[in-house]
């Protein structure tokens, strides 16, 4: 690099440090593991009334009367709404505006808020919703999704002609969207029996995902604050304040502009932040009673406050060839989307587009359902809709390989994808996409030691059963087993997906300093970090700081579809590029550098101006002086394609991602429990922003996948929740969560800012599927059924309502 | 809500009697839980944790006396010697910080059919000691739970302590979970041989509408059981003591597992349970020969 024809630079610091590539502190980090991060339930103002949410008691049921007298006689007691005090419109919805801001006419699930109530205190806001009487008249649950999909007979959830109509989507009675997908022969008109004839072997499979919950820590919670302008002020833990402000503003009939947000301390989301919780409520008991008003669920109404991930029930037919070479496959999947359509029509979308996973198959057909029934609400989970399709193409893999007796790994390297293949939407994929290479090296991973050379074989924390003592070693088989995943990256379907970022340079104290300013949500991942280094990078200054995030700056899109990094970053990108034109032309202006000197040869570093032929210019503080330099962009990622309503053809992705695992695991085969003892994975991440925090997200994805392989299931049963608890509702603890050994490869995509791939979902679609095909290995049982269960293991029926 | 917050056990005794229907809180584990979730909305609530006998521990005339504010993390760092089984139970509960407050009183207290302390103190055949104005009474375990949470406990009387005699042979606790750590028992089981007295001892927990014994099961291991040269029992035997301890269970079906399930885990439970004594008891013969 260096060349001895130029001038070696003076005074100047190689590399800025912490930019992209190394491992800097997050700035919320310290605050956060010492306890003194300020979420967004921590929130107080002198003066706040506290609100809270009288909820439906029934999955389905008419709303015949309600009465507030007694609610509005306790002192204390502020204000108590229902929908007939929506100020503006009635309704609202992430993709179709369904979803009642307080009930009217019906109720279509249980929990579903139907008057709320401000008070002085939370106590006396919870007494006032006993006093609240609502006269119901009990409706039949809709609870059977498949019947919901298929049966023209079933009820209707939504009465016909309530709800706009979606035809792009197939939208028709139960069903919020149908996609079909047909290629090959399917396309010409086969029949399945015909394009049956073209198999040696053919395996069928029907496999269930049950619903999990995103079990985020911090419950839903903000504060809205009134304004002399007649507008509010929002702070709330979301994923996208615009798309909040875009569906909040109307329903209090006011312009966007009079509704500003301001992003609190998130405690996690993984998209179930992605929907309205309490925002609209807040707002109006704020506007009505001219006080702030804070809600705060707790875990038990939280289970409430958000959607889940789509329970899947899914059946699939593969035919192959006796080499292995796959020929066709066929799949039907029904998600229930409970009562109302959240991010449904997306979740198929992907589910459908991404339903045979990452295999080159000549002949396919794919029918996706989503529909609405009086079940909980389901929307946007990490990785949705390609969650569900992979358990169940991935379970498919193995069976197929086992019926040729084959290996598994294999098998997928036979049928693998890669750069140039096309999807069964016909999309190519123009990007690196080194999946046989990536098997090889989740296979070629050393292995777990045996037990027996364990140094403590006995210790009860490497056994099924940990320290509960049921097993000394008795029943433990182990298993292997691998699971890859494709997973779309960023927004799909034709979404003009964009971020947008103000970065300012000028001389503090000084010193150079930056301040970067977007709306993007940071909810646990580390985007705050990334956009520091970008920054650090861009503009060779080390002194950045990140403003809050709030709608006073351009909408920055969602922090979910992994795209955070791609859009903000780039945005922040983009933003800093500008920046630095500026700063060229004032460098040129100074007359530092001779007209026509390519800016190609300028760079920024260690706080200074640098050429490549003449070492460092000027510094930065001294070319600026007080002036300070400001610029705004909008990065859009590249236009996709919605899929055509019939065939489910186009280009409907932006960009995708890969992981490959191997899970290792001890089966006690008897108890049917199970110790995950390895989960290693392989991942293209394109380029590596942050190892640290990369690991983080490779490494909880992968724990979140584990979840829902062996304990994560919200059990529903006729509508009714069962288990809104952290005591009945498992997430993985440290001594069910193995050491995972992370093999990344940096492939660079060419149409992303740095070459980088969304890297937080792809690990959550394929770790489900390895554990589940390792316990499968282990024991010899089908297991069809996501999250598996003792029984299932055991070969009991598992629980019945 | 009045906040009783009496500084000794005789205070504390008197104010039970003056207000029978003051919930006691302990570690406040199951308490705080109740209170949170809107479950319970006691009038009055009656601190016990500055009294400090409770948290006493010590040899009581052939027993261990515990006192009912012993939290589970000192029954495991030093008690574990004077009760296996219920050491084992403690290291069963919850997480660090749970075990840190949570007690076996209080576990008493609640008398959850899912408590973990239940199966050990069944099987150990442990005394709980009920105290009030009216006096002090001990009352085996055996005879202490009545039904769903309901408990020989009077109104007006708190949990003093428990007593468990000295260990007279092996002991041990197993609990099923589905997950690894910090886990509300599906089922559960606890068994001790007493070599003296040559008896068994059995606790089934999570599988009925209280803790249970085997008591067919108790009898038939003890009549079975080698006491003399601890020869390993015939398959057929361990597999006739798993059903007899699965048949003494009542469970149903709940969100956390099925009662067909519940039954099966504790007939293996109680397998592996037999042959763990029976290797503790070799070793305990070949220490005393
Ligand atoms: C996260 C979590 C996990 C848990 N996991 C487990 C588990 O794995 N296994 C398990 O068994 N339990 C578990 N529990 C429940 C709880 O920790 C135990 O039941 C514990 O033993 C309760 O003890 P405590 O001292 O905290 O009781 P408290 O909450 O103070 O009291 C519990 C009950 O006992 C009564 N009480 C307390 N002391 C006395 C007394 N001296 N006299 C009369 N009545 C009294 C109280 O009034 C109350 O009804 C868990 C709880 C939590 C929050």
């Amino acid at each position: 690099m260096a060349s001895t024809s130029t001038r070696a630079p003076v005074g100047l610091s190689s590399v800025t440090r912490d930019g992209i590539g190394a491992s800097p502190r997050r700035p919320d980090g310290t605050l956060k593991v010492t306890g003194e991060f300020a979420y967004s339930s921590d929130m107080w103002m002198e003066d706040m009334l506290w609100g809270a949410t009288l909820r439906s008691p029934h999955p389905h049921a008419e709303i015949l009367g309600i009465d507030v007298s007694g609610a509005l006689r306790l002192p204390g007691v502020y204000a108590v709404l229902t929908h007939e005090d929506v100020p503006g419109e009635k309704r609202y919805g992430l993709e179709y505006r369904d979803q009642p801001v307080l009930a009217f006419g019906k109720v279509r699930y249980k929990g579903e808020p139907v008057a709320i109530v401000a008070a002085d205190h939370p106590e006396t806001a919870r007494r006032a919703l006993e006093r609240i009487k609502v006269d119901y008249r009990v409706l039949e649950p809709v609870s059977d999704a498949r019947r919901a999909a298929l049966d023209p007979d079933c009820p209707l959830v939504h009465e016909e002609g309530s709800l706009p109509l979606h035809e792009e989507h197939n939208q028709r009675g139960n069903r919020v969207r149908y996609q079909p997908i047909r290629t090959g022969a399917f396309a010409d008109g086969a029949s399945v029996e015909e394009v049956r004839a073209l198999a040696d072997v053919v395996v069928t499979g029907e496999y269930e995902v049950g619903m999990q919950d995103q079990a985020f820590l911090g419950p839903e919670s903000g504060l809205a604050v009134p304004a002399e302008d007649g507008g509010v002020d929002l702070y709330i833990a979301t994923q996208w304040l615009h798309v909040d402000q875009r569906q909040i503003a109307p329903c209090l009939g006011l312009p966007a502009d009079k509704v500003r947000l301001t992003l609190a301390g998130v405690g996690g989301a993984f998209g179930a932040r992605e929907d309205l919780s309490m925002q609209i409520h807040a707002c109006m008991l704020a506007l009505h009673t001219g006080k702030p008003v804070k809600f705060v669920y707790n875990r038990e109404e939280s289970f409430f406050g958000h959607v889940h991930r789509h329970p899947a029930t899914m059946r699939y037919e593969h035919g192959a060839k006796r080499d292995g070479t796959l020929v066709y496959a066929t799949m039907e999947i029904v998600l229930d989307g409970g009562a109302y359509a959240s991010a449904t029509p997306a979740v198929v979308g992907v589910a459908s587009s991404l339903g045979i996973g990452p295999y080159e198959v000549p002949h396919v057909s794919v029918d996706a359902y989503g529909v609405y029934t009086t079940n909980p609400p389901c929307g946007a989970m990490r990785g949705f809709g390609a969650v569900q399709a992979c358990f169940g193409y991935e379970s498919q893999m193995d069976r197929l390989a086992a019926e040729l007796g084959m290996d598994p790994v294999d098998l997928r390297i036979k049928n693998a994808v890669s750069q140039g293949s096309r999807i069964i939407t016909g999309q190519e994929i123009d990007m690196p996409m080194p999946m046989a290479e990536m098997l090889r090296r989740a296979r070629e991973m050393p292995l777990p030691p045996d037990r027996s050379s364990l140094p403590a074989p006995s210790d009860p924390r490497t056994l099924p059963g940990g320290v509960a003592n049921t097993s000394h070693g008795e029943g433990i088989v182990r298993g292997i087993g691998y699971g890859v995943g494709l997973k779309n990256l960023c927004f799909s379907e034709g979404f003009d997906d964009y971020s947008t970022a103000r970065v300012r340079l000028e001389v503090v104290g000084g010193e150079p300093a930056v301040t970067v300013h977007t709306a993007a949500a940071e909810v646990g991942q580390g985007l705050v970090t990334v956009k520091g280094q970008i920054a650090r990078t861009e503009l060779g200054v080390e002194r950045v700081t990140i403003l809050p995030s709030d709608t006073r700056v351009g909408s920055a899109g969602s922090s979910s579809a992994s795209r955070q990094s791609y859009m903000t970053g780039g945005a922040v990108k983009t933003a800093c590029e500008a920046v630095r034109e500026r700063v060229f032309a004032l460098v040129r202006e100074r007359g530092l550098v001779e007209d026509g000197h390519p800016d190609a040869l300028l760079s920024l570093s260690g706080g200074k101006v640098v050429s490549a032929a003449e070492g460092v210019l000027i510094s930065l503080a001294d070319l600026l002086g007080g002036e300070a330099i400001e610029e705004t962009r909008e990065y859009h990622h590249r236009p996709t394609q919605m899929l055509d309503p019939s065939r489910g053809q186009g280009s409907s992705h932006t960009q995708f991602g890969m992981c490959v695992h191997r899970a290792v695991v001890d089966v006690d085969v008897e108890l049917g429990l199970v110790k995950v003892v390895a989960l290693d994975a392989v991942q293209d991440v394109g380029k590596v922003m942050h190892p640290q925090q990369l690991a983080g997200q490779i490494q909880g994805a992968s724990a979140q996948g584990l979840g829902l392989a062996l304990m994560e299931e919200i059990q529903v049963h006729d509508g009714v929740i069962r288990n809104p608890s952290f005591t009945d509702y498992l997430i993985p603890t440290i001594l069910d969560t193995p050491p995972m050994r992370i093999d990344v490869l940096e492939h660079p995509d060419p149409h992303a800012p740095y070459g980088l791939r969304g890297a937080g979902e792809p690990p959550t679609l394929s770790s489900t599927p390895a554990i589940v095909a390792a316990v499968r290995n282990a024991t010899g049982r089908p297991l069809t059924h996501a999250p598996v269960r003792p029984e299932d293991i055991v070969g009991i029926d598992p629980p019945q309502g | 809500m009045d906040f009783l917050s009496p500084s000794t056990w005789e205070e504390a005794l008197a104010a039970k009697s003056a207000h029978p229907d003051a919930v006691p809180i302990m570690g406040g584990t199951d308490v705080m839980v109740e209170l949170n979730f809107g479950r319970r909305r006691p009038p009055a609530l009656l601190d016990l944790t500055r009294i400090p006998q409770l948290r006493d521990h010590g040899p009581d005339d052939g027993y261990l006396r515990l006192g009912a504010g012993v939290p589970y993390t000192t029954i495991i760092e030093r008690l574990r010697d004077r009760s296996p089984a219920l050491a084992q139970a403690a290291r069963a509960v919850a997480s660090p910080q749970i075990r840190n407050r949570g007690s076996v009183g209080g576990n008493l207290g609640g008398a959850s059919p899912a408590g973990d302390a239940h199966p050990p103190l069944l099987a150990v055949d442990a005394l709980v000691e009920l105290a009030s104005v009216r006096g002090v009474r001990r009352v085996a375990a055996r005879e202490f739970y009545h039904g769903p949470r309901r408990t020989a406990r009077r109104d007006d009387e708190l949990i003093s302590a428990v007593l468990l005699p000295e260990p007279a042979g092996p002991q041990s606790f197993s609990k099923i979970g589905t997950r690894n750590a910090m886990v509300i028992a599906v089922a559960s089981f606890s068994l001790a041989l007493d070599a003296q007295a040559r008896t068994v001892g059995t606790g089934i927990g999570s599988a009925g509408p209280t803790p249970l014994r085997a008591i067919e099961a108790e009898k038939f291991l003890a009549s079975e059981f080698d006491w003399d040269g601890a020869a390993s029992p015939s398959p057929a035997t361990v597999t006739r003591f798993g059903e007899l301890v699965a048949s003494a269970a009542r469970p149903i079906d709940d969100v956390r597992g099925s009662a067909h399930y519940r039954r099966h885990a504790l007939s293996v439970m109680a397998r592996r349970a037999v042959s763990w004594a029976v290797t503790d008891y070799r070793k305990e013969i070949a220490r005393c020969a």
